[in-house]
This record gives structure tokens, C-alpha cells and sequence, in this order.
């Protein structure tokens, strides 16, 4: 039946106090010492007393508004007791008190009684309908704690209704009959989100969570009110009547969208995922998920899913079996002759290792890539240099961080727990938050950040600057976070690290997608093997060659994702093994569109029909991630191991159909096979190889193109939205409706100049949005990068490029 | 196996006992027979027999089943199995097949497997679900004893509509499970009017 992740202790005051701040404390005649300004209710479950609760929770203030919590206080350590009892979730204890619960106190289980009888009498009796019937605190709480018979119906009294459920949100909905009127749905919006769109509003028996008309509940957090809310007042339209808890497993997982690496809880019932839910894990992600991480998963059950081989015949891709599919890959690649491998960065550490590994033994190349958006050799450096096998910081870190510099990075959009935590921080005033970007975003915003205005590609100067400005307080207690976005920006890595070695400052860089930190780890670049051994280090070549039994690993540095773009289109390279790549997202969709189809032969592996499997020679199906086990390296440089939820035989991990080709290919005379076949046996193997303890490779001396800003039409600053038309968003109606509406920011001054409609040209097209005052500077638009069409890449701009602004529609 | 030793038997045991149990096949020919004609002949069971579940509809014919899932969690042997859906109470009542939000989209009871205990006749909050007396539960292969929502479901009686159609026996779901309706059935209308 269910299992739950274990928790591993939020609750509970902090184990590491003092022993001098220890309060000693008598509940229900056992004596315990807690630390001070512990809650009463705490308090009382490290003596194994669950006192029964509903607005209580450990992430938010107290605020004493359910009053299930009531105990008796005959001694509140000052030798008087309270007249009447007292909520024990906004108490704290004090030396010497007496508390008795309803365990030992008549008092106190008579005002529990009393207090359940009074929230039972005006909620529905719609249990069996209800999607909280099963795992709810109330009806737990009401069987342990409650009154077996209701005084109020024998009586003849009517219960309070409303109509049944009103939408808060696309997502969101709410059953005001159930409410208890506990405010963590409330609370959470405004502590820890920081989207205080819902509200209660009326008083007395019509008191109600409400939302202000003109704004809805759109937060990117809504999800995490429907898993705390002690009732089924709220729940998810996605989930809505699909299944009950006795019917799920629940198996704990890793949230695949973000590097974020959150934990997260998934319910599933006879091999369909029914729902997501945030885990509980401390150190990471505490018990909050993006809604991106809790709703969409609906992506891999698409009809348009592959699940089985295909290979191309007469011009017609056909079904195949596996070991043809192999074979015919290896012949191909072989004819092909020069190869690259693009593995896309949604790969998992295993998976990614496998990449590496086969293009290095089997393929015997260097250009492998992972990363499929705009990049630059600066970036590649700055990684093999900075960040492969770092990890200077952590989650832990961001709160205690006196400044944290947020340069290419919107974590709102990109990196929501890393919001999370920067706002909890911020909200404590121990951190504040700097931001180099275009305008003071709604993230920005609600973590009281500082905003330094940069135009796109200004970054490298504003971070030099910041050396030179102690008022943002950058020292030896800062954290610096770059985004991946950074890589468009010339010179801003190294300015940024720079500007690290100056102040002192940690530096960490946070990329969007789950897999790019490990493929950093294991080696899909084309200068780093795994482990982070260099490329040009002849040293690291033996030691990985040795690793893998081969005589020689190619010693050329190998070309990125876009030399082997440029390469496939002249010729150079012939032959093309791509994985989960969205040619949109790359930093020239038309180019790598044509390099696909300029290819001699192109392997796919993807887990959807794509316009890349469309115009492969070969395509392989592949597991999601819920269909393997595999690990997600976070920005931390913390491995998140998960297991596959799902066993099926048809659904194959990357690594698996990488090691059937390799072995063709080794048959062929070709190369030599990967030498593992499963995930357990790739993990042995990356720890045998284990990290590089050599030199590292350096930033110094690297030369970056210097920025010349032109001053002609608009800079574009643009970067994708938490809830956009990522193709892993698929399949949920709810879902994306919560998303932000598209428009395009413009400063005042060009709003006043172009009225209300924008049309936007680049040298790749135009588009045509709505407006929106922003504080960006005069000759900056920010737009979503990929929130209408195929995205800003396709279909407005180049990286970099000045577009024109008009108004109207075009 | 040695022999018994007739020496040793008197007259009555060797002559009048081999014949006497005749004597008890001679007097049953005269005696009422007790053997049914089962499959020619069928006989009533008694009246609460737990024969296979019935799925009940309201007088309306809308389903009385929401899809809660309890019978199937009250369920011993885990014979049941059901997916609720929502009621979709936007377009003209086209999309309700049940008074209130939720309905039993799918509906399966495993005869391989159900015991006929009755747990979740007792389990079930709106009587949707009883059983009749019907025992006839054997087939030749496994797949038939599946049964279906639609195999499950009682017939339309006159004055029934077959669903998916609003509510019309009341405005609201609460009234139907307070048998608040009035309680003859709206004149049966034709498939189609709606």
C-alpha cells in the first residue's frame, strides 16, 4: 500500500543548540528538554505525544487558528497555571512547565472534542467523493480526537453550503464547504512563495479562502497548498477524482525539470503516474516543488511516444527489432565516417557517462556535446576550469550568505528551489540579493533583491564593477550564481570568476536542465573526459584510457555543439548520433535543422516523435525517467540518485541502446564495446574511474571576443519561463494555463513610443506581443524565450542580435 | 489378506444381512426425490442470496455509483476495480452520468476472484451497489468474468433515460441521496432529445 518517503526531521528544533539554551519541560508527567522557544507541540512528539493539529506546520509561522491543538497547563513555569487550556502550536515552553495533553487531561481532550465538533459542523459529508478521503488529517484527527455522534445534525441543524468547486486557478480548486479555515494555504502563498493572491476574507461562518478578482492565483507554487492543506479544500484539477490514496504506490524520485534536484514523492497506480508530490528532504528542496515539478509529467505518456525501433527504408522509417536497429546503427555510423554526438542535457549522470564514453571508445572523437542551447568556448573552459568537480556551495549556503549575486540566472523561472531558498533567506534579512539582469523581475522583486539594470551582453562589465562597489557588500561571504545564460554574454564567466577571486566570493554556476551538471561530471564536452579530466592533459588522456582499457583516447580537443552544427553542413563530419535535442532551443534552429538533414546518418534516441527522429536514418526509443534509474547531479555538485518507478522491458535507458551499438560497432573492428549494459554496472564503473586528482584546466589566457555593443534598434534579453511550451510540459491543459501570459517588457519610454501591441524583428522573423512597462532601459526588450511559435530562437533573433521595435501588428 | 473364518457366523450374518440393504433402496422409490433438475430446471435461491453485484441507477437513470472506490477498498480478495471521473456539468448535462461531481468511469468486478461476500454491498455510501441473486458465474475463459460497468449496470426500467443527461429528478445531488425527489420519473423521453 502506501509508503511515504521517510522524513528525515524538519521537525523539531535545531539538534545542534547549545546545551546551555536547554528548556526542561513536564509533558504529560515525562520530563524532556528541548531547546528554547521550542513550540509546546513539538515539544510534546519528542515524547511520542502527537497532539492533533491542522494549521500547525513546521516551515510556517505559527499562527493558532485551527485551536485543535489545545492542552492543559497547570504550571506554565512560573508556579500559575492557565484558566483555560491553551493552543499548544503557538506556545513556546518555558523552564519548569507542566503541559498535559489529551492523553493524561480530561481538560484537554474534552476541549479537543469540542473544538473538532465545532469545525465537523459545517463541513460536508462528502468523504467518499472527496480526493483527501484516506490520507486526511481531518478524518484521522476526528476518529482519534472526535466525538463519535454529531450533536448538531441529531439536532436538526443545517450545514453552511457553497456552491461546489470554484476555480482559483487553472489548476487550483476550491471546495469552500471543506475549508477549515486553517490559513496554510494563506500563509504558504505569503511566507515561503511569496504570491499572496489568495486570501481569507469575510468573517465568521462565512469567513473563506477568496482571491482578489483582478489577479488570479498564478504562482508557480500553487501546487504545494493543495499538498498542505489538511482537508480536501484544495485540490488539483489534474488529479481531481483519478485515483485514492489505498489505490497508489508511492515511490521517492527526483524532479527531472530543473537542476534543482528536488525531492519529490510519485504516486502511481498500475503503471501510470497519477500524481507528483513534494518529498521532504532538508537539505534541498525542504517540502516545497515548483508546480512544474509536481504537474508535469504528463510528457511521457503522450500518444506520440516511441516504443519501438525504427530504421529508415526506401526513405520510409519502418518498426525494427533491437538487434537490427543496432546493427544497421553501427553499419551506418561506420560508412558515415566522422561522427558527433549531441546527448541534449536531459540525460541522467549514467546515461551522460555513456555519451562520453561512447563517443570517446567507440567513435573516437572528442566533439561531443551536451549543451543544446547558445554556448560559447568560453563557457566550455569556464566549466572544465570552475566547475567540474566543485562544490563549494550549497543549498545551506545561499541562507547564510551575507550577499548573493545573481549574474544570468532568473530562479523564479530557472532554478525554483534556489528561489525558494533565496527568499526564505532574504525574508530572515540575513541575505540579500543582487541581480544582474534587464529589470527587477516579479522574483526579484519578492525577495527584496537589488537590482543592477545590465543590458544583455553588458554582464562582463557589471560584474567587473562590482569588485569595486563594497556597498554590495560582495566579500568573502558571498556566493556568486551564473546562469547558463551567461554564456551568451563575452567574457562574463571570467569576469565572474574574476570577481571571485578577488572577493573571496564562492562561485557556483547553475544551469536549467537536470542533466547538465552531470553530463559537466562525466564528460560530454568536447575539451573534458570524465571525472573532469582535461582533453589536452596527455596525463588524464592515459589515466582515462587506461581506466577503459584502450591504447590511445583521441587527442584533439573535439568541436561543441555548434562546430559539429557548422561541421555536419560543410561535410566535415558525416555521421550524427543525437539525443534528446530540441533543434528550437540550439543556438541556430535553421542550422541545425539543416545539419540534421545534410547528415549521411543521423542515430536518434528520444523518447517522443521529434522533427529530429522525423529525419533520422535510425531511431531508438528511450526511457523517461521514470522508467530508469539513473542519478541527477544538482548545481551543488550533489548526485540525487533515484530509482525507476516503472520496470518495462520495451523502454530502454540511453545507456543500454549506446552499449547495443557500441558492441556492433566493435564487431564491425570498430572502436571497442562500453563494457556495461545496465545502469548499476555504468555507476560501478564511474566510480571505479573516480575523479581526476591531476592539474585542472585553467581559465588563464583564455581570449573571449570583445563585446562591441551596437547602438542600432533594441537589445533582447530573453530566457524561458518556468511554465512555457517546453515540450516536457506536454500533455496537461490545467497545468499550462497557469503559466504567465506572454508580452513583451519594453522601458516606458519605448511603450509610450509604440502604444500597446509590439512588433518585434530580428534576423530570423518577427513577432508580434503585447506590451508591458518594465524598468529596462531604453533600448532593451526582454521577451519569454519560448512561450509562443517554436520560440524566440527560431523565430525572432540570434543570440546577441539588435532587433527592431515597431508598433502594431505587422 | 486372510480370509474371515464363515465358521464363525451365525445364520442371520450369512444369510438376511447381504439382502437387507435392499431393503433400503426399496423404500426410497417410494419416497419424494430430492434431486433438482439443475440446468433444466432452475430453483429460487433464498431471497438474500449473494449472487453477482448489481450496479442501481436512480429513478432518472442516472447511476447511483460515484466512483468512490470503497467497495473496492472494503474488498477482500481485491476483485474490484474502479476509476472515478469528474462529472462534466458544462455542456447541457451531455457530460453526467451520476447526481454530484464524480462518477465510476470504470467499473470491473473479477468473478475469478470476488468471494461474494457482500463487504462491499455494506462498504458502499449511496447503494449503488447490491447484488442479486443471480449464481450462474462460470465461462470458459478467464477474460469473460471480468465484468464490465456495462455488464454490471440494472436494466433501464420505464421511465429511465439512459445516461449521460442532467439531473431531473431534483436541482442538486443532495437532494437525490435525501430521497427529496418527487418520486415519479419524468415521462420517459426518446433517446436523442436531449
Amino acid at each position: 500500500m502506501t509508503v511515504s518517503t521517510p522524513s528525515t526531521g524538519s521537525t523539531g528544533g535545531s539538534a545542534e543548540m547549545d546545551r546551555t539554551d536547554l528548556v526542561t519541560l513536564t509533558i504529560d508527567g515525562v520530563q524532556v528538554s528541548v531547546a528554547k522557544d521550542t513550540l509546546v507541540i513539538r515539544a510534546a512528539e519528542q515524547v511520542g505525544v502527537q497532539i492533533p493539529r491542522f494549521c500547525d506546520h513546521p516551515l510556517l509561522a505559527p499562527v493558532g487558528a485551527c485551536r485543535q491543538c489545545l492542552v492543559d497547563i497547570p504550571d506554565a513555569g512560573n508556579g500559575r497555571g492557565f484558566p483555560k487550556p491553551q493552543a499548544s502550536c503557538t506556545l513556546p515552553v518555558a523552564e519548569g512547565m507542566v503541559v498535559n495533553t489529551q492523553a493524561t487531561s480530561e481538560v484537554a481532550d474534552k476541549a479537543q472534542q469540542g473544538i473538532m465538533e465545532f469545525l465537523l459542523i459545517n463541513h460536508p459529508l462528502d468523504c467518499p467523493v472527496c480526493d483527501k478521503g484516506g490520507e486526511c488529517p481531518l478524518q484521522n484527527q476526528a476518529m482519534s480526537n472526535g466525538r463519535g455522534e454529531s450533536r448538531f445534525s441529531a439536532g436538526g441543524g443545517l450545514k453552511r453550503t457553497y456552491p461546489k468547486p470554484i476555480n482559483i486557478s487553472a489548476q487550483v480548486l476550491l471546495d469552500r464547504e471543506r475549508c477549515v479555515l486553517c490559513a496554510r494555504c494563506t500563509r504558504f502563498s505569503e511566507q515561503i512563495a511569496g504570491d499572496p493572491f489568495i486570501a481569507l476574507i469575510e468573517r465568521g461562518a462565512l469567513q473563506q479562502v477568496g482571491i482578489y478578482e483582478r489577479e488570479p492565483f498564478d504562482s508557480y507554487f500553487s501546487g504545494n497548498t493543495i499538498q498542505i492543506c489538511p482537508v480536501g479544500a484544495l485540490t488539483s484539477a489534474d488529479y481531481r477524482f483519478r485515483s485514492r490514496p489505498f489505490d497508489l504506490v508511492s515511490t521517492p524520485g527526483v524532479a527531472e525539470h530543473d537542476s534543482c534536484g528536488a525531492a519529490i514523492r510519485i504516486d502511481h497506480r498500475r503503471g501510470r503516474v497519477m500524481r507528483r508530490l513534494a518529498g521532504n528532504d532538508p537539505e534541498v528542496n525542504e517540502e516545497w516543488i515548483s508546480d512544474k515539478d509536481r504537474f508535469a509529467f504528463h510528457y511521457a505518456t503522450e500518444p506520440d511516444r516511441l516504443g519501438y525501433p525504427q530504421i529508415r527504408e526506401d526513405g520510409e522509417l519502418r518498426p525494427a527489432s533491437w538487434p537490427e536497429a543496432f546493427a544497421v546503427a553501427a553499419r551506418g555510423l561506420q560508412a558515415a565516417g566522422a561522427t558527433g554526438v549531441l546527448t541534449g542535457g536531459r540525460v541522467t549522470a549514467e546515461d551522460a557517462y555513456a555519451y562520453s564514453k561512447f563517443a570517446r571508445v567507440s567513435l573516437g572523437t572528442n566533439d561531443v556535446d551536451f549543451r543544446s542551447r547558445p554556448l560559447s568556448a568560453e563557457e566550455a573552459a569556464f566549466l572544465a576550469a570552475e566547475v567540474v568537480l566543485r562544490s563549494e556551495v550549497t543549498y545551506a549556503d545561499l541562507e547564510s550568505a551575507g550577499t548573493v549575486v545573481l549574474a544570468g540566472l532568473e530562479p523564479e523561472d530557472e532554478a525554483a528551489t534556489i528561489f525558494l531558498r533565496l527568499r526564505k533567506a532574504t525574508m530572515h534579512g540575513t541575505t540579500r540579493v543582487v541581480a544582474i539582469a534587464p529589470y527587477a523581475t516579479r522574483g526579484l522583486t519578492k525577495m527584496s533583491g537589488h537590482l543592477l539594470r545590465t543590458a544583455p551582453g553588458d554582464e562582463a562589465a557589471a560584474l567587473e564593477a562590482l569588485v569595486e562597489h563594497a556597498e554590495h557588500g560582495v566579500d568573502s561571504t558571498a556566493v556568486i550564481l551564473v546562469g547558463e545564460r551567461l554564456a551568451t554574454a563575452p567574457g562574463a564567466l571570467s569576469a565572474a570568476v574574476t570577481l571571485a577571486r578577488r572577493t573571496g566570493a564562492r562561485l557556483a554556476w547553475v544551469p536549467r536542465r537536470a542533466g547538465d551538471r552531470g553530463a559537466v561530471e562525466t564528460g560530454c564536452l568536447p575539451n573534458l573526459l570524465p571525472g573532469g579530466r582535461p582533453v589536452a592533459d596527455p596525463a588524464a588522456r592515459v589515466d582515462a584510457a587506461a581506466e577503459w582499457g584502450v591504447d590511445h583516447l583521441p587527442d584533439a580537443v573535439g568541436r561543441d555543439a555548434d562546430q559539429i552544427v557548422a561541421a555536419l553542413v560543410s561535410g566535415e563530419l558525416g555521421g550524427l548520433v543525437v539525443g534528446g535535442v530540441d533543434p528550437d532551443d540550439t543556438s541556430d534552429p535553421a542550422a541545425t535543422r539543416a545539419a540534421i538533414a545534410a547528415a549521411s546518418f543521423v542515430v536518434a534516441l528520444e523518447l517522443r516523435e521529434t522533427d529530429v527522429t522525423r529525419a533520422a536514418d535510425v531511431v531508438f526509443p528511450v526511457a523517461p525517467v521514470a522508467d530508469k534509474a539513473g542519478t541527477f547531479v544538482t548545481w551543488e555538485g550533489r548526485p540525487r540518485p533515484f530509482d525507476a518507478v516503472f520496470s518495462s522491458p520495451s523502454s530502454l535507458p540511453d545507456l543500454r541502446i549506446l552499449a547495443g551499438i557500441a558492441e556492433e560497432l566493435a564487431a564491425l573492428g570498430h572502436g571497442s564495446p562500453l563494457g556495461f549494459r545496465t545502469v548499476v554496472e555504468a555507476r560501478a564503473e564511474m566510480e571505479q574511474i573516480g575523479p581526476w586528482d591531476g592539474e585542472r584546466a585553467s581559465l588563464d589566457g583564455l581570449e573571449t571576443a570583445p563585446h562591441t555593443p551596437s547602438t542600432t534598434g533594441h537589445a533582447l534579453a530573453a530566457w524561458k519561463l518556468l511554465v512555457d511550451n517546453g515540450t516536457m510540459q506536454d500533455g496537461d491543459k490545467a497545468y499550462r494555463a497557469t503559466g504567465r501570459f506572454p508580452v513583451a517588457r519594453v522601458s516606458a519610454a519605448t511603450y509610450d513610443a509604440h502604444g500597446a501591441t509590439l512588433t518585434l524583428t530580428g534576423d530570423r522573423g518577427s513577432v508580434t506581443l503585447p506590451a508591458e512597462v518594465a524598468d529596462l532601459a531604453d533600448d532593451v526588450v526582454w521577451v519569454p524565450a519560448n512561450s509562443g511559435g517554436r520560440g524566440v530562437l527560431a523565430d525572432l533573433a540570434s543570440p546577441g542580435s539588435r532587433i527592431t521595435v515597431t508598433g502594431g501588428n505587422a | 489378506m486372510a480370509q474371515p473364518n464363515d465358521q464363525s457366523k451365525s445364520l442371520k450374518e450369512q444369510l438376511w444381512d447381504p439382502v437387507a440393504g435392499f431393503g433400503v433402496t426399496f423404500r426410497t422409490m417410494f419416497k419424494k426425490v430430492v434431486t433438482e433438475q439443475y440446468p433444466f430446471e432452475k430453483m429460487p435461491t433464498a431471497p438474500r442470496f449473494h449472487g453477482r453485484h448489481q450496479l442501481n441507477r436512480w429513478p432518472d437513470g442516472l447511476e447511483k455509483c460515484i466512483g468512490c472506490e470503497l467497495c473496492a477498498w472494503a474488498c477482500p480478495a481485491d476483485a474490484i476495480y474502479v476509476e472515478g471521473a469528474s462529472n462534466d456539468e458544462s455542456a447541457n448535462g451531455e457530460g453526467r452520468f451520476s447526481p454530484g461531481e464524480r462518477y465510476g468511469r470504470v467499473y470491473q468486478i473479477n468473478y475469478l476472484r470476488c468471494i461474494l461476500c457482500g463487504l462491499c454491498i455494506e462498504a458502499c455510501p449511496t447503494r449503488a451497489l447490491t447484488m442479486t441473486n443471480e449464481y450462474e458465474l462460470a465461462d470458459n475463459n478467464r477474460t469473460d468474468l471480468i465484468y464490465e460497468k456495462s455488464d454490471l449496470l440494472a436494466p433501464l426500467l420505464p421511465g429511465m433515460e439512459q445516461p449521460p443527461h442532467a439531473m431531473l429528478l431534483a436541482d442538486d445531488d443532495a437532494a437525490y441521496y435525501r430521497g427529496e425527489f418527487s418520486a415519479p420519473a419524468p415521462a420517459p423521453t426518446t433517446a436523442g432529445d436531449a
